[in-house]
């Protein structure tokens, strides 16, 4: 069954037809060609596809297109503002708060919106928040770090 | 020793903002027009005869285009080979059984056919007529006479006369390696152990499931986009196997989510060429996380029994082991590697180290970090911990007393060259995770090493000084855990460049110096020789252009910071800028330096772990309060990446020692999901620490070792003994999930376990 | 996955009368954690999907003077951030935050939970412990449901055909009284509870003695489960180890669970013994506020 949706992504709008059992995170790959988020287990059990639905993060494994109709969506495309980065994706730059990089979009989603309803987040709230994101490479350590300097980057801005 | 200003430092990855931002394209990121998908079939029976695959329904299905099972890829004779790694081939006849089978399904999951279609709802049907066979499924089984076969016509190879049995078997390789009087040494011991470790089988867990996209061009030739953790290995493999030139299949290396050893071989590109090939269209295959557990290749589990005798004074005496690993389906385990590594950190005047390699109704396992060396660990360092405990001696100074040093002799017979185990033992004494007294009821203190060999083989670069001045590197070496950043440190410190000033590319195999895989903590290594030859090949070509110009000979020529002079008149200059614009313009041209190397000596490398761990001890939960990792790195070239490198290898081993495993039910994984297959997430871990120690590498520029594998190795017998000494327990088989410990700690488990049993926790 | 149509209506007469005159399986979809799964590995093949969360009264969450009402599409977050919720209904509030990770307490919620009728929802024993009640309405009508009647299996519920949980509506809690839930599983986060328990004390008013406890076990049964005998042991007893001990081991009587991946019958048991103990520890420290 066939339906058109359309979305606001990344403050755009898209419109495009979904078949119903289209979940959210392929319709933004390959209907509209958001590639940044990525499926790594399809089941909600390892984060690499998370996305904001309406001002919270989501898997976008987990989420029929159809029931995004009218959303907002923010991607990790849509992260870094006019071109410049994040302080959360500078500061997994420079902490090496990544390796193979396919983990990274869902970690910057998480991060973000971590450091948004609290801005400083204690360790063990961090490794929390991050929960739902597998990593494979880093074993944490300098994904958490990386958000710590995030945060006070982000507190030095404000 | 040089001074260097880039090599050394922190550098972040150059393609690290590629990677936030979303950029960085992976091979399931590829959307080619027209691009069908495939869709794999896979066997429900571990152990069935092949009848009939009956693919006409799926056929009729409206939008699919092609449907294929073995008879569709080409003919190989049974033996075939192809070149994996240096002397060592891979037999392609089995390549093609697991790519697709033709007579007999061996494990549950093998792939039987294949399906591309217009959309990736267009569901695939194949029903087969199957003949189900008996299931072998555990390794001390499947080695009784009288066993069902997996393979009727295999027979036993007896490594050391490389004779054949004359009954087949499923013990397909059998090993053994002596060295002075085993017997001897046990009589002459004061305290004698002996016990059997039991380790399950695991995955290793990359995020990335694999993906590939073939299409053919109009010339015929064929263009293939893949995952694979090496693009020169998979075109060797697919040369055989789909009896392609070389020249007439260009493979395109994408980014990699993660690999571990897990996407050496060509397993998936084959179906998408052969269904490219039949629709004339482009096909992505990109399996599932149920498909990437269930059949892709998993890391092999194995039982493995030690004998060790020690004198009060601290001393071993001999130490004897049996290892028979788990290869799944077809031949190949990791079995030799343990033997090294279980026993190679030790002086080993009195050994005997014998090796099984059995077949099994299970995934044909794949390398996973430091193939073979963690169940070997964690036998052996659990084994140490009691014999040192046995005797009254430290477990530090136990192996200290009994550490290898340079010129010894590794189990498997090489010498060692330039080791730091010592060095790095020292370090642990001085250290607080060492010295400070663990306190409080229920926690515990262990320690135990780790040794990988390091890899060598091949790997080549080229350096472009562009017209302005800049340099591009080119590799064929696959960036896995971020090469392209150290290899251009070193290109920046040999060509005296800022990094700004360089790019790195990681080219296809139609454009790229030959490399093989990324593996086995070779490439910083290797990549370390290459790279500095290739930069001093373009610095002497720089230097006669230079001697030109200047008019002195070429030994009168000095280079630094981007200028040339000569030797006894600083003031008669050029610039680099001056010959790099032009070597364009008239004269001998660009400028193209290169590199390579093909056998380098092994740089081993040693690792200790250091673990305090809390048990509860009404539920058996482990709680890791500290981990410390110190390890011989040689030279850091970038100590933020190596630092990561320890991290998450030890992370890896930390999820195998404690909740990782593969459950079988007659044959099929229970467990095929990143929920219950449980990878550690960041609130089961502490910070780890790291500790680097710097001996320098016999080999090689920078005296840099390969840093990649070893961290994975002692988390299993590091975090044993830490259970035993907050327990009283010891515990005999990972993982040592919190239902184990529970049962070690209270007894009476369910079919007896109590945490030494060889078959899971009582689960059914 | 097999193809389906999807509705997303906006009042709840209409979805009743959507799913009720459906052909083939039909279910309504709130945060979808669980069904998109088992949509997916083709464990439930459906030919409709009723998308209730754009329905205003399955939205609601308020604390009146009848106690929480929780709307069936409002999220575990929206619950576990909800002041009158983590201050009256703590032991609810904090098993809304162990629903998963962050991402799916963002999609899934308490409606979700009861009506998949998983035996391991981890929001549902603190849920039952409270007292919780269900609104559901059909096509005949309106009815309201003691929230542990609810299920009759693993997946299995009362639901009739068309029927639709709408809220469900936890008490105010009585004087002197406090509650807990724990549940234990390998990991720290994500995993699957292997046994979980929700522990309710009501005490006298001088505090000395209990007058009204209840117990409820998860993963350790077809269904979510009352642990009566322990329940019945409890009232008049005081609180102290020793009792709360004998209280596990009645708990755990209760208990007939199966030996599968995530843990074996025994040892689940033995689990259900420590639980209780620390529930009821728990929920009697939150009597003294």
């Amino acid at each position: 069954m066939k339906q058109p949706i359309e979305m606001n992504i990344n403050g755009e709008p898209h419109t495009t037809i979904v078949d119903t059992r289209t979940t959210l995170l392929d319709t933004l790959r390959y209907k509209l060609g958001f590639m940044g988020p990525k499926e790594g287990c399809g089941n909600g059990n390892c984060g690499a596809c998370t996305v904001v639905l309406n001002g919270s993060v989501v898997n976008a494994c987990l989420v029929f297109a159809v029931e995004a109709a009218g959303a907002d969506v923010t991607t990790v495309e849509g992260v870094a503002a006019e071109g410049n980065l994040h302080p959360v994706q500078q500061a997994f730059i420079e902490h090496g708060g990544l390796q193979c990089g396919f983990c990274t979009p869902g970690f910057i989603m998480s991060a973000k919106a971590l450091l948004e309803r609290n801005p400083n987040p204690s360790e063990q709230e961090i490794r929390l928040a991050i929960s739902g994101n597998l990593c494979r490479c880093t074993g944490y350590d300098k994904i958490v770090r990386s958000i710590q300097a995030a945060s006070q980057a982000l507190s030095q801005h404000a | 020793m040089a001074e260097y200003s880039v090599i050394g430092t922190s550098l972040a990855k150059v393609d690290a903002p590629e990677r936030v931002t979303g950029k960085a394209v992976y091979g399931a990121d590829l959307d080619l027009p027209g691009m069908l998908w495939a869709k794999l079939v896979r066997s429900p029976y571990a152990h069935a005869r092949i009848k009939k695959i009956d693919t006409s329904k799926a056929k009729a299905l409206p939008g699919v285009k092609a449907v294929i099972t073995a008879n569709d890829l080409p003919h190989l004779p049974k033996g075939a080979t192809a070149p994996l790694v240096g002397e060592v081939s891979i037999d392609m006849s089995a390549i093609r059984e697991i790519v697709m089978a033709s007579d007999k399904a061996r494990y549950h999951g093998q792939v039987v056919a294949a399906v591309a279609a217009t959309d990736p709802f267009i569901a695939e049907e194949a029903a087969g007529l199957v003949e189900v066979l008996p299931v072998v499924e555990d390794v001390l089984q499947a080695m009784q006479p009288g066993t069902a076969l997996v393979h009727e016509d295999l027979h036993t190879l007896e490594e050391a006369t490389q004779e054949k049995s004359d009954q087949p078997s499923n013990i397909a390789t059998h090993m053994v390696y002596t060295r002075g009087d085993v017997e001897a040494g046990f009589k002459e011991a004061d305290v004698l152990i002996e016990k059997t470790y039991t380790t399950q089988m695991v995955h290793q867990g990359y995020l990335e499931p694999q993906a590939c996209a073939a299409r053919v061009e109009p010339s015929g030739k064929v263009t293939l986009w893949t995952s694979a953790q090496g693009h020169f290995t998979v075109r060797t493999q697919l040369v055989t196997l789909l009896g392609l030139p070389a020249n007439q299949l260009n493979v395109i290396p994408m980014e990699i989510g993660g690999g571990f050893g897990g996407k050496a071989l060509a397993l998936f590109e084959p179906t998408a060429i052969v269904l490219a090939q039949k629709t004339s269209r482009p096909v992505k295959l990109v399996v599932s996380r149920e498909e990437v557990l269930r059949a892709t290749g998993p890391g092999a589990p194995a039982v493995i029994t030690v004998k060790a005798g020690a004198k009060k004074d601290g001393k071993l005496t001999a130490i004897s082991t049996t290892m028979r690993y788990d290869a799944g389906a077809f031949p190949g385990s990791p079995v030799s590697r343990g033997l090294l590594v279980g026993l190679a950190p030790y002086k080993l005047d009195n050994m005997l180290a014998e090796g099984f390699d059995v077949l099994t109704n299970k995934p044909r396992v794949q390398a996973y970090r430091a193939p073979g060396g963690t169940p070997a660990a964690f036998a052996v360092e659990s084994l140490m911990d009691a014999l040192a405990e046995e005797i009254g001696v430290d477990p530090l100074e136990f192996r200290q007393k009994n550490a290898a040093e340079e010129g010894d002799t590794l189990p498997l017979g090489m010498p060692l060259n330039r080791i730091g185990l010592t060095e790095m033992l020292g370090e642990i004494q001085k250290h607080s995770c060492w010295t400070t007294p663990l306190e409080g009821a229920n926690r515990g203190r262990g320690l135990a090493l780790g040794y990988w060999i390091g890899g060598s083989f091949t790997s080549s670069a080229e350096i472009k000084i562009n017209p302005d001045a800049t340099a591009s590197i080119f590799v064929g070496t696959v960036d896995l855990t971020g090469t392209r950043t150290t290899i251009l440190q070193m290109v920046a410190d040999e060509l005296q460049l800022d990094p700004t000033e360089i790019t790195i590319t990681v080219g296809d195999t139609d454009t790229a110096p030959f490399a093989d895989l990324s593996g086995g903590s070779r490439i910083t290594y290797t990549m370390s020789a290459a790279a500095h030859q290739a930069s001093h090949d373009v610095l002497s070509q720089l230097r006669v252009r230079a001697a030109e110009k200047l008019k002195v000979s070429v030994d009168d020529v000095e280079y630094k910071q981007k200028r040339f002079w000569a030797k006894d008149d600083t003031q008669n200059e050029v610039s680099l800028a001056d010959l790099a614009r032009e070597s364009v313009a008239w004269g001998s041209g660009p400028i193209i330096g290169k590199g390579s190397t093909t056998r380098m000596q092994p740089a081993h490398s040693y690792a200790a772990h250091v673990a305090d761990v809390e048990i509860d001890p009404d539920t058996g939960k482990a709680t890791i309060l500290r981990y410390t990792c110190f390890q011989d790195v040689g030279k850091a070239i970038n100590p933020m990446q190596v630092e990561g490198q320890i991290q998450g290898g030890a992370v890896q081993g930390i999820g195998w020692a404690l909740n990782e495993e593969y459950i079988f039910d007659n044959g099929e994984l229970k467990n095929a999901s990143l929920l219950d297959y449980r990878c550690p997430v960041a609130l089961d871990l502490p910070m780890i620490e790291t500790v680097l120690t710097e001996v320098p590498a016999s080999e090689g520029p920078y005296g840099l070792r390969g840093v990649g594998e070893v961290p994975i190795v002692p988390p299993g017998a590091a975090l044993a003994n830490a259970i035993y000494r907050a327990t009283g327990k010891r515990l005999y088989e990972l993982p040592m999930n919190p239902e184990r410990v529970f049962w070690a700690i209270h007894g009476n488990g369910p079919n007896g376990t109590n945490g030494s049993g060889t078959n899971g926790s009582g689960r059914s | 996955m097999h193809a389906f149509d999807y509705a997303a209506p906006q009042s709840l007469q209409e979805a009743v009368a959507l799913l009720s005159e459906a052909n083939g399986e039909a279910r309504p979809l709130a945060g979808g954690t669980d069904l998109v799964t088992q949509m997916k590995e083709n464990r439930r093949s459906l030919s409709l999907v009723v998308d209730i969360k754009r329905i205003s009264e399955l939205n609601v969450l308020s604390y009146t003077g009848s106690g929480l009402h929780i709307g069936a599409a409002v999220s575990c977050t929206k619950i576990a951030s909800f002041d009158p919720a983590s201050d009256h209904y703590p032991a609810l509030a904090e098993a809304c935050a162990l629903v998963g990770s962050y991402q799916i307490q963002n999609r899934a919620g308490l409606g979700g939970n009861f009506c998949n009728a998983a035996p391991s929802a981890d929001a549902v024993p603190p849920a039952l412990s409270y007292g919780a009640a269900l609104l559901l309405e059909g096509p005949n009508g309106r009815r309201e449901l003691p929230a542990e009647y609810l299920f009759t299996g693993p997946g299995q519920t009362v639901l009739e055909k068309g029927e639709i949980l709408v809220e469900i509506i936890l008490p105010v809690p009585p004087p002197n009284s406090g509650a807990a839930y724990l549940r234990f599983i390998p990991r720290e986060e994500m995993d699957i509870a292997v046994a979980g328990v929700g522990s309710f004390v009501q005490l006298s008013p001088d505090k000395q003695t209990c007058e009204q406890a209840r117990i409820t076990l998860a993963a350790v049964a077809p269904t979510p489960l009352r642990a009566k005998e322990a329940e019945a042991f409890l009232a008049g007893k005081t609180l102290d180890v020793t009792t709360i001990a004998q209280a596990g081991e009645l708990a755990a009587q209760a208990a007939s669970p199966i030996s599968d991946v995530r843990g074996s019958a025994t040892y689940r048991i033995e689990l259900v013994k420590v639980l209780t103990r620390r529930t009821l520890t728990r929920a009697l420290e939150r009597t003294r506020g």
